[in-house]
């Protein structure tokens, strides 16, 4: 029992973590932000290509898209961080996140706007059509704001997920929460930096969790 | 050198992947390996757990929920990192490989019980009524009559969320465990050339295209459910 609290719950090296903690929770913050925000107007875009009528341009974007959606993103990140630098291509580690998450949340984000926008019947196209609207505001005043509302949970989900999926970007050092924790780990060999930013992850993503289970089950149910 | 060559050079160079190709395949198998083993395991669990849940024990759900709260809003990478170097120093030595199945069993677990327990709970309470009135027993009515309905309604998000949980087996590269991410970034910086890490990806889009494929179909097919 000592052990394990020595070795998971050490206050002493907590307390000494904190500083590179609190820099690397601010990191995440900042990464989290610029990647949700990339993959939900990434996603918008390739739903809106892939639900366009013209096939040259839907199937190779359905294309692309399943190529994203099976390739793990941890491979996508070393790929762009590791990979293309022998082509020339050389990328800061924040940058290669980005863009292996724009890559990768734009493929999935995509799909749950797809599901939305399909969820809305063409009756409302061709209603909104009729009364003078063109194609474009069709889109963004009748069709994609209820598409959303329908796929809300979904989304939030997906949300989730690539908050969680930020802690890969520690793989290539990008300094982030995970990178920091396991950064003093490594020099004090104790697990305890590693419960603390897994709480921290805890303490963000814990009430989303909840909000979502209600959710899906008042939907379900 | 064309700008085509110089790319047929650095990504596709035939003698590199012809060196480093049995490694990669290997790293194959044990990627199927565990993928196999965890989604196995973690369905098994994951509708044990929405099993128990449903007999409503309050103390039992109460560990439940917060197990799989946990493990939902725990990134992975977090929980493997935990085990792996955590664990050892109270005298619990586990293999890579082990720490991958284990953690990614009990993620894939907790997502599996929240659906079946959806699932479960979506089916309309006439069901259970009837069921229960004609002489079936709770657990008999569960089994026979109740999960049947549920599972066909979750298969698809569950489909969804076993290729999710499966494409972390990558995460094992950064605990040493030899599957195709690792063994193609060890070949990658021995041959100083990126061919291997480019055949790596194509190993994953082979294992997981059809698996997509698969899951689309399955949406397509079950989607009576969805109005």
């Amino acid at each position: 029992m000592e052990a394990i609290a020595e070795q998971f719950f050490n206050l002493e090296i907590m307390v000494l973590a904190w500083p590179t903690i609190w820099r690397g929770l601010l990191l995440t913050l900042l990464l989290c932000s610029v990647v949700i925000v990339l993959g939900l107007s990434g996603g918008l875009m390739v739903a809106l290509l892939c639900t366009s009528r013209n096939p040259l341009v839907r199937i190779p974007v359905i294309i692309v898209v399943d190529i994203f959606r099976a390739i793990p993103p941890l491979v996508l990140l070393i790929f762009v961080y590791s990979g293309l630098p022998f082509a020339g291509i050389q990328l800061s580690p924040f940058t290669a996140v980005c863009v292996a998450f724009f890559l990768n949340n734009s493929a999935y984000y995509g799909e749950i706007y797809r599901a939305g926008i399909e969820s809305i019947g063409t009756g409302q196209t061709e209603a909104a059509r009729s009364t003078g609207l063109s194609k474009l505001q069709t889109m963004t005043y009748v069709i994609i704001p209820q598409a959303v509302r329908n796929v809300l949970p979904d989304l939030l989900s997906n949300t989730i997920e690539v908050v969680k999926l930020t802690s890969i970007a520690s793989v290539v050092a990008f300094q982030e929460l995970l990178y920091s924790a396991e950064m003093i780990r490594s020099i004090t060999y104790n697990a305890s930096p590693i419960v603390m930013a897994g709480a921290i992850y805890l303490a963000m993503l814990w009430p989303v969790v909840r909000l979502l289970s209600r959710l899906e089950h008042r939907i379900d149910g | 050198m064309a700008a085509w060559e110089r790319f047929i050079d650095t990504f596709f160079k035939w003698e590199v992947i012809a060196e480093y190709l049995p490694e990669i395949a290997k790293g194959f198998l044990i990627t199927c390996e565990i993928a196999v083993l965890v989604v196995l395991c973690g369905l098994v669990l994951g509708l044990a757990l929405a099993v128990l849940r449903s007999y409503r024990v309050r103390p039992i759900n109460v560990v439940i929920v917060v197990f799989v709260d946990t493990h939902r809003a725990l990134p992975p990478l977090v929980l493997i990192l935990l085990f792996y170097f955590g664990l050892p120093n109270v005298g619990i030595s586990l293999s890579g490989f082990a720490v991958l199945w284990v953690v990614l069993t009990l993620v894939l677990a907790s997502f599996a019980e929240e659906i079946f327990w959806a699932g479960i709970l979506s089916v309309d309470k006439g069901q259970w009524q009837a069921a229960r009135s004609t002489g079936l027993g709770f657990t008999q009515t569960m089994f026979y009559v109740v999960l049947p309905q549920a599972v066909r309604m979750m298969i698809p998000p569950l489909t969804n969320r076993t290729i999710a949980i499966t494409k972390n087996t990558a995460l094992g590269s950064v605990i040493g465990v030899g599957e195709i991410l690792n063994e193609a970034t060890t070949a990658q910086s021995f041959s100083g050339n990126a061919s291997p890490l480019m055949v790596g990806a194509i190993a994953y889009l082979i294992l997981f295209l059809p698996v997509v494929y698969l899951g689309r179909w399955i949406e397509t097919r079950f989607a009576w459910k969805k109005a």
